[in-house]
């Protein structure tokens, strides 16, 4: 019996391995069929015919003069949208701070939970989902796009952050406890030299994203070059749209750039 | 750093008694962090006003948040689901139609944007410059472009959030290519095997993993992106949000995020827990 | 002088680390504790700052029991008691200034302390101690650019600079090359000597406790199974305590390098 049948050799995972395979390909196959059948996917126009079209968006804005006039202009809604992303993530960086702690089982103790409760339900939240009820709770304008952009931050950096207080060096902690430190100074001699390079790192890669979210945010009225934008599309501008994505991606390319940096060196 | 050390030791060499403050952080340490303090500071102090956000209408504006959401959004218009549900569907179905393409796309482009696979350096670099552009638009844009190439409707958005999707993709499956054990890429070399022999038997089986790992996470991403595209004419949820939202029906839109909300979180969770399971 | 009376210690999981432990150190001493891995050398060490606190018995430190101290009366005289362990355990990305000046924590007004306002006397007895180990011109390098060596003597200075009576030493060579070794040792032997400061050194080496001890204290399984001056101890003693014979492991070598 303990001969091998090389004729008559089976994989002993082999059942299992078929059971799953045939389980996620009905499950896939019934999401398939539901998503082509219950979603219109006609176009109006061929995308093939865009050509005309690609060249509003990515040639005629570089030598029209009526366009080169609104440059100002829509650098200035670009600033806007990078002071949106800039108050907001600091804003929601230093939030952050306090919650993280909350959040870190080294140091949160009984109410790490109550951290991890409030991170976790703040990040299923869409962002835009903030940005709307913010909109209609304070008002059309730059501030509500702050506020969405800092509270997603929070959410967002809350859980980097515990997980850069959770991996501490604690023997550090119990040495400066050893010497007769107390609590605060513990804090600030023990903890706060070993996550500051992390946050501020963490931080900054943050807010390259932010620069991106808050680009769109004024499509639900949230301030920032998004609301120009949308209005120029519904127009069909498309010449004043290109031209916009065009300083879109030239400032998040120099900010990443310089931010990238930055986070070279802070590590 | 040995420099300034050498410089510094001259007052710890002398008598004790001597009147000389010596500095816990030495100056130009101080000055430094001062300067980037500053700078933090001005730049928040500017944009505060850029965005007439200053702390002060923050937490004024708290009780306000506060009161729309208790007095406003709650209760939620509970009988309203039945026409949230047929958009959240079409919203689900963009996301997963654009993953799919994506995730499709994204392999061969994956191999040609890794450098230990593609050793033509001018290549190399031309389709990672495509690829830092295409990262830096952001997905409404993308959304409000194809809107006007293919016209309103859901097809725009499976447009859109399949080029937002693939610039994610490529670069976070080129990271993982670029990190794969070169052995067997070598092996496979050595036995005289062509480029898709080795990225077929060398390097797919060893990202794999992480591969469906990422096209997970890429689904989690276009789920949240597609809630929004609505918004300029792309299909999906968007749509009706912005209709109750000009009509300030606050119960509906109250209902709306409900639901939004509760059917984001089950994604999220199935598609964590199915990725946890697979690195 | 430090008195264990009937000391012992439970783990929170059940494990006895120390069963009924009676011992008296007195003033200047040069002490050596020894034994096997787990016989409970670190328990018995941090019980006397209560880092781990003894459950039964009393722990009398000039007289008083410390086991019955308020949280405040408790800082008060931890921070007269230095410590040294193994990994160091400085914060690695503050400078070498920064971690010996954490010494005088426990004597530094909380505000003041957070603003880094040390008193001029604080950062001289600082810079005081760095000098006393031979690496004043690192002070303001910072911790994790220095070598294991060097870090080693950075956590003497701190211990130092709290201007302790009493210094305890947890497996303080147990990272460092034979050579290394001996230069900490030797540093401490200094400092227990010139300033009469109480050492109570944790080691596993059998030659460097017989080197540099007034006293050894051998620990089998939380109990003190043997305690004498070094002059009376051979590697038969050793047997005893390790209760199996002597290896190569066991001996650091000598400082032939140094
Ligand atoms: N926090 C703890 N909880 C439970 N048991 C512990 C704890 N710390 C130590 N012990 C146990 O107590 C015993 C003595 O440990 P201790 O660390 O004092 O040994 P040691 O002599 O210092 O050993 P080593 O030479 O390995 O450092 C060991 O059996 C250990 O497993
Ligand atoms: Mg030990």
């Amino acid at each position: 019996m303990s001969q091998l049948d090389i004729n008559n050799m089976k994989n002993p995972k082999r059942a299992k391995y078929w059971w799953t395979f045939t389980g996620v390909t009905i499950f896939m196959a019934v999401l398939y069929y539901v998503a082509f059948t219950e979603t219109r996917l006609q176009a109006q126009r061929s995308i093939w015919e865009s050509g005309p079209l690609l060249k509003r968006f990515f040639w005629d804005p570089f030598f029209m003069s009526e366009i080169h006039a609104k440059i100002p202009e829509y650098f200035g809604y670009m600033m806007e949208t990078v002071a949106i992303a800039y108050a907001g993530t600091l804003m929601g960086a230093i939030l952050a701070i306090p919650v993280g702690f909350l959040a870190a089982r080294n140091v949160g103790g009984h109410f790490t939970f109550v951290g991890k409760a409030i991170l976790n339900a703040v990040r299923a939240f869409p962002e835009i989902l903030f940005a709307i009820i913010f909109v209609a709770a304070v008002g059309m304008g730059p501030f509500a796009g702050v506020l969405a952009i800092s509270i997603n931050s929070i959410g967002m950096l809350g859980k980097l952050y515990s997980e850069v207080i959770e991996s501490i060096d604690m023997e550090i902690i119990s040495t400066l406890k050893a010497t007769g430190a107390s609590k605060l100074q513990v804090l600030v001699y023990g903890v706060i030299p070993q996550v500051i390079p992390e946050f501020s790192s963490y931080a900054l890669y943050r807010y390259e994203i932010d620069v991106r979210s808050s680009s769109v945010l004024g499509i639900v009225g949230a301030g920032g070059i998004g609301a120009p934008l949308i209005l120029a599309a519904n127009q069909r501008n498309f010449e004043e749209v290109g031209m916009m994505l065009f300083i879109i991606v030239l400032t998040v390319t120099v900010i990443d750039l310089i931010s990238t940096n930055i986070r070279k060196r802070l590590v | 750093m040995v420099a300034r050390s050498k410089k510094t030791t001259w007052w710890v060499t002398l008598p004790m008694n001597n009147t000389k403050r010596i500095p816990i952080i030495p100056l130009k340490q101080k000055i430094f962090a001062l300067v980037v303090l500053l700078i933090v500071i001005g730049l928040y102090y500017l944009a505060s006003i850029a965005t007439n956000s200053s702390p002060e209408r923050l937490i004024n504006g708290i009780p306000h948040i506060y009161y729309f959401v208790v007095d406003d959004l709650i209760p939620p218009n509970w009988s309203y689901y039945s026409r949230v549900l047929p958009p959240l569907l079409e919203t689900w179905n963009i996301a997963l139609l654009s993953t799919s393409v994506a995730v499709v796309f994204c392999l061969p482009i994956s191999f040609l944007a890794a450098g230990n696979i593609n050793k033509k350096a001018w290549l190399y670099q031309i389709v990672r410059f495509l690829l830092n552009v295409l990262r830096t638009i952001p997905d409404m844009i993308l959304a409000v472009m194809f809107v006007a190439m293919v016209g309103i409707g859901a097809l725009a958005g499976v447009y859109a959030l399949f080029f937002f999707s693939l610039g994610i993709l490529v670069k976070l499956v080129s990271e993982t290519v670029e990190a794969i054990d070169p052995g067997p890429l070598e092996a496979i070399r050595a036995t005289g095997g062509n480029i898709f022999q080795i990225i077929c038997f060398g390097a797919v089986p060893q990202i794999l993993p992480q591969y469906v790992s990422y096209s997970l996470y890429v689904l989690e991403i276009n789920v949240r992106a597609s809630l929004v595209l609505g918004f300029v004419g792309a299909g999906g949820i968007g749509l009706i949000l912005r209709q109750q939202m000009s009509l300030f029906n606050y119960g509906n839109i109250a209902m709306i995020i409900f639901i939004t909300f509760i059917a984001v979180t089950i994604i999220d969770t199935i598609s964590t827990s199915l990725r946890k399971r697979l690195v | 002088m430090i008195e264990f009376r009937n000391v012992s210690l439970t783990y929170p999981n059940g494990h006895q680390g120390l069963k009924n432990i009676n011992l008296e150190i007195k003033e200047g001493e040069f002490v050596v504790i020894v034994g096997l891995s787990g016989a409970g050398k670190s328990t018995l060490i941090r019980s006397i700052n209560q880092m781990v606190k003894p459950t039964e018995g009393e722990l009398l430190i000039d007289g008083e029991n410390t086991l019955k101290f308020s949280d405040r009366k408790l800082r008060k005289f931890r921070r007269n008691i230095g410590m040294i362990f193994q990994n160091y355990n400085l914060v690695k990305r503050s400078s070498v200034l920064r971690n010996v000046l954490a010494g005088r924590l426990g004597h530094t007004g909380t505000l003041r302390s957070i603003l880094s306002l040390f008193s001029q006397a604080d950062v001289r007895l600082a810079l005081h101690s760095l000098e006393r180990v031979g690496i004043a011109e690192k002070a303001y390098i910072r911790a994790d650019q220095l070598s294991g060596g060097q870090q080693q003597r950075v956590s003497i200075a701190r211990a130092l600079t709290q201007q302790p009576k009493l210094i305890l030493a947890d497996e303080p060579v147990a990272s460092l090359d034979p050579p290394t070794s001996h230069a900490v040792m030797k540093d401490l032997q200094r400092i227990n000597k010139e300033d009469a400061i109480t050492m109570v050194v944790n080691l596993h080496a059998i030659d460097l406790s017989m080197q540099y001890a007034d006293r050894i204290i051998g620990l089998r399984n939380g109990e003190v199974v043997f305690d004498g001056p070094a002059s009376s101890v051979s590697e038969k003693t050793f047997e005893d305590i390790y209760g199996r014979p002597i290896k190569e492991d066991d001996l650091v070598g000598d400082a032939s390098n140094e």
